[in-house]
């Protein structure tokens, strides 16, 4: 997919996405090894945008499984069409049971998911598995056996192997710890908040209107207000709907005054509120 | 000289000491990255190593550490400053400054002025082993020759004394106490901890020169937060170990919730199976349920507020006060001699620093001597709460099990234990110091399972095994 970190750099950066060396190696790294990548970091950090920029970058297609609580096989590989099924065994009259059961488990009953769906394809893939940390043990499980092997068995069609593996990203909030397991197969990227250097040019590529003086004051406050103690951390995304409110808000110097008025759109907590208005002195 | 692969094994093994789990095919994927990248380039191949062989956040200090160790960016004696930042010869009519004058120290703190002003790394790598060169030698252990080290460099270079006249450039034409210094202060300063460590690095990297990188590394390797020990952790590691709480609070109420649902098939919808089967033609393919009513957890926390264990104390309110938003309900209590209840500090919503302050400062736990009294305390408890524990109470006692040799109350503790659903004692002291001196943990033990929770990793792993 890239020939070099540096390549990946640049190309990451050609679809808005500016990414820091350990981000771009590793990243390269997944795609020459042939890796799962796991990423990690508070939310709104840009997770899920590096798997969607991956795919803008190298022009492949992006499938998406979103995990929650609850999440099954059925709905994260295949599932047979049963009514569909059911419809084909009542319409086949006087049809041997043997005729029927090779008809009804072939290609078309077949409901592929996800996973499935992107082992499938011949063309370039990325694989966003979103939140893997929200699923149950046995997912999990499943999630280890599908990314080791890039294989999965249907007992009724035999074994799918992946022609052409997709470049898979796992993304996780850390509200548990995944197993060692699956750790252990996949190459480990955490994604912290930038630099402040790296967040101004971040501002100012998704905010091209805004003056490079607000941007610079803009990631200052916020890297005064990550090193308080909050409840919840002023994240990327945050930041950057920050710097939209104050253009649309016609502000051009960050002041006590125009925290006060748009504290809220960082700070979602009232405790948070108080806290960091007493901190910076906002009075 | 060793060979590359000798060193990455040398690597892998000072990670696997310093507390890491780095399995075999790990460590071959490490080497598989190293051969994919450009090995000059330095942040590369610390990306490669930290993508394969670091799984965990935590772990990732240590490894930079060690990083630096076995990978330094220089070696050797490094040359002084480069010529554009060689020491001004003084005007000889400028007036005396006595004995700290020192144009070589000058000249470095011009240099990490210029960093901590405008964030160039050269600078900053140039400062700091500029630094280090100039005051880091001390004399070694006799017969060792010499040493190096970092107090000796950051002491001599003291950056916070920039702070003023960076201050000074940085706000001109601005008012002073506003925002814009609070921001400026806090940039300077993350930059001061980035020279500091910077300096420990080139430190450990001089060390590692005289004797051998695994040396160092055993001594040098602090521990990892999760293994900071509650009870002498200093300022700057309780702040994180603050950090800390928030998630483990959502990890423990999200095994909690996991836990009430498992196995969550409730009654047969009948109905709603009639209905659904009408789409597969009339035949039950998938059968409907009531969802199941989920139990709700309550938990009381009794907790030793004496001195002793203040920090551990102050560490497990702060907990508390997090499960607070997870579980249904929590009660708080907390004792020296006498008991008090601590929940009407837990304001929802309120600052969870300032609330643990105010408690300290405001909880009538206190009575006579101040000394703590774990017998009375129970005895109170019993008296004052009856209601306070019930069939789904689960409780928790925090507290070192040291009663001054005063009264136990073992049996209106078992009595209380034997009410609520579950019981647990965490006890912030090592095993082995258990049962000396006044400790009477065994006693406790016998009536309430306790378990040690010295730290982090052991708290973490209390609240895994955990079965509310």
């Amino acid at each position: 997919m890239f020939s070099s970190p540096a390549e990946a750099q640049s190309a990451l950066a050609e679809v808005g996405y500016l990414a820091d060396t350990a981000t771009a190696t590793t990243v390269f790294l997944a795609a020459s090894l042939e890796r799962p990548l796991l990423v990690e970091g508070p939310a709104g950090v840009g997770k899920t945008q590096l798997a969607r920029a991956v795919s803008d970058a190298t022009g492949a297609a992006l499938i998406r499984l979103q995990c929650y609580e609850g999440l099954d096989e059925a709905r994260a590989l295949y599932e047979w069409n049963y009514r569909k099924q059911l419809l084909r065994i009542q319409a086949s009259d006087g049809q041997s049971w043997d005729e029927t059961h090779d008809d009804i488990f072939t290609d078309e009953f077949l409901l592929t998911r996800p996973l499935l769906t992107a082992i499938r394809r011949d063309e370039p893939t990325v694989l966003l598995i979103d939140e893997a940390d929200k699923t149950d043990l046995e997912v999990e499980a499943l999630l280890l056996e599908v990314l080791s092997e890039y294989q999965v068995t249907i007992p009724e069609l035999g074994t799918v192997t992946a022609t052409r593996r997709p470049f898979v990203v796992v993304t996780s909030n850390a509200t548990r710890e995944l197993s060692e397991a699956l750790k252990r197969r996949c190459l480990y990227l955490y994604l912290g908040y930038p630099t402040p250097e790296r967040e101004r040019d971040i501002i100012i590529a998704q905010v091209p209107d805004i003056e490079a003086g607000l941007a610079e004051q803009i990631v200052r406050t916020a890297a005064s207000l990550r090193a308080l103690e909050l409840k919840k951390l002023p994240s990327v995304a945050e930041t950057i709907d920050w710097a939209r409110t104050l253009l649309a808000l016609g502000i051009d110097d960050l002041d006590e005054a125009a925290i006060g008025r748009t504290l809220g759109v960082v700070l979602k907590h009232n405790s948070d509120h108080l806290r960091a208005t007493k901190e910076l002195g906002l009075g | 000289m060793s060979t590359l692969l000798d060193r990455h094994v040398a690597f892998v093994t000072a990670l696997r000491e310093a507390g890491l789990v780095v399995s075999v095919a790990e460590s071959l994927d490490a080497v598989r990255a190293t051969g994919a990248i450009e090995l000059l380039d330095r942040e590369q191949l610390r990306a490669a190593l930290a993508a394969t062989l670091v799984k965990r956040q935590v772990h990732r200090p240590t490894f930079d550490s060690l990083f630096d160790l076995f990978y330094p960016a220089v070696t050797g004696e490094t040359a002084a400053l480069p010529s554009s930042r060689q020491a001004v010869p003084r005007d000889p009519d400028a007036s005396p400054r006595g004995p700290l004058e020192d144009p070589r120290r000058d000249a470095i703190r011009d240099q990490l002025a210029d960093f901590l002003r405008d964030g160039n790394r050269l600078d900053l790598e140039e400062a700091a082993r500029a630094a280090v060169d100039a005051f880091g030698a001390v004399p070694g252990q006799p017969g060792a020759g010499r040493s190096w080290s970092r107090l000796a460099v950051l002491t001599k270079v003291s950056a916070q004394t920039l702070m003023a006249g960076l201050l000074e450039q940085m706000l001109v034409g601005q008012d002073r106490g506003g925002l814009a210094e609070v921001r400026a202060r806090s940039m300077v300063n993350a930059r001061i901890e980035t020279f500091e460590r910077a300096v420990s690095a080139d430190v450990a990297r001089r060390l590692a020169e005289l004797t051998d990188a695994q040396t160092v590394a055993r001594t040098a390797s602090r521990p990892s937060i999760e293994h900071v020990s509650f009870l002498g952790a200093s300022r700057k590691e309780l702040a994180e170990l603050r950090r800390e709480i928030q998630p483990l609070a959502r990890r423990l109420a999200a095994r909690l919730a996991i836990d009430q649902r498992r196995g969550s098939r409730g009654a047969l919808d009948f109905r709603a199976t009639m209905r659904s089967s009408l789409s597969t033609g009339g035949v039950p393919m998938q059968t409907r349920h009531r969802p199941k009513r989920p139990l709700k957890a309550d938990l009381v926390v009794i907790c030793d507020l004496s001195e002793s264990v203040t920090s551990f104390a102050h560490f497990t309110l702060l907990l508390v006060y997090a499960l607070r938003e997870q579980v249904s309900r929590v009660r708080a209590f907390g004792f020296v001699d006498e008991l008090d209840e601590l929940t009407r500090f837990f304001t929802p919503g309120g600052d969870v620093l300032e609330s643990v302050t105010r408690l300290a400062e405001e909880a009538d736990v206190t009575w006579l001597y101040g000394r703590t009294d774990y017998g009375h305390a129970f005895e109170l408890f019993a008296k004052r709460f009856p209601d306070a524990i019930g069939p789904r109470t689960s409780l928790l006692i925090l507290g070192d099990a040291r009663s001054n040799y005063g009264s136990l109350a073992l049996p209106t503790l078992t009595d209380l234990a034997g009410r609520a659903k579950h019981a647990y004692w965490l006890n912030p002291e090592r095993h082995a110091a258990w049962d000396t001196g006044d400790s009477r943990a065994s006693d406790y033990d016998r009536v309430v399972p306790m378990v040690e929770c010295r730290n982090l990793a052991q708290l973490g792993q209390f609240v895994r095994s955990l079965d509310l």
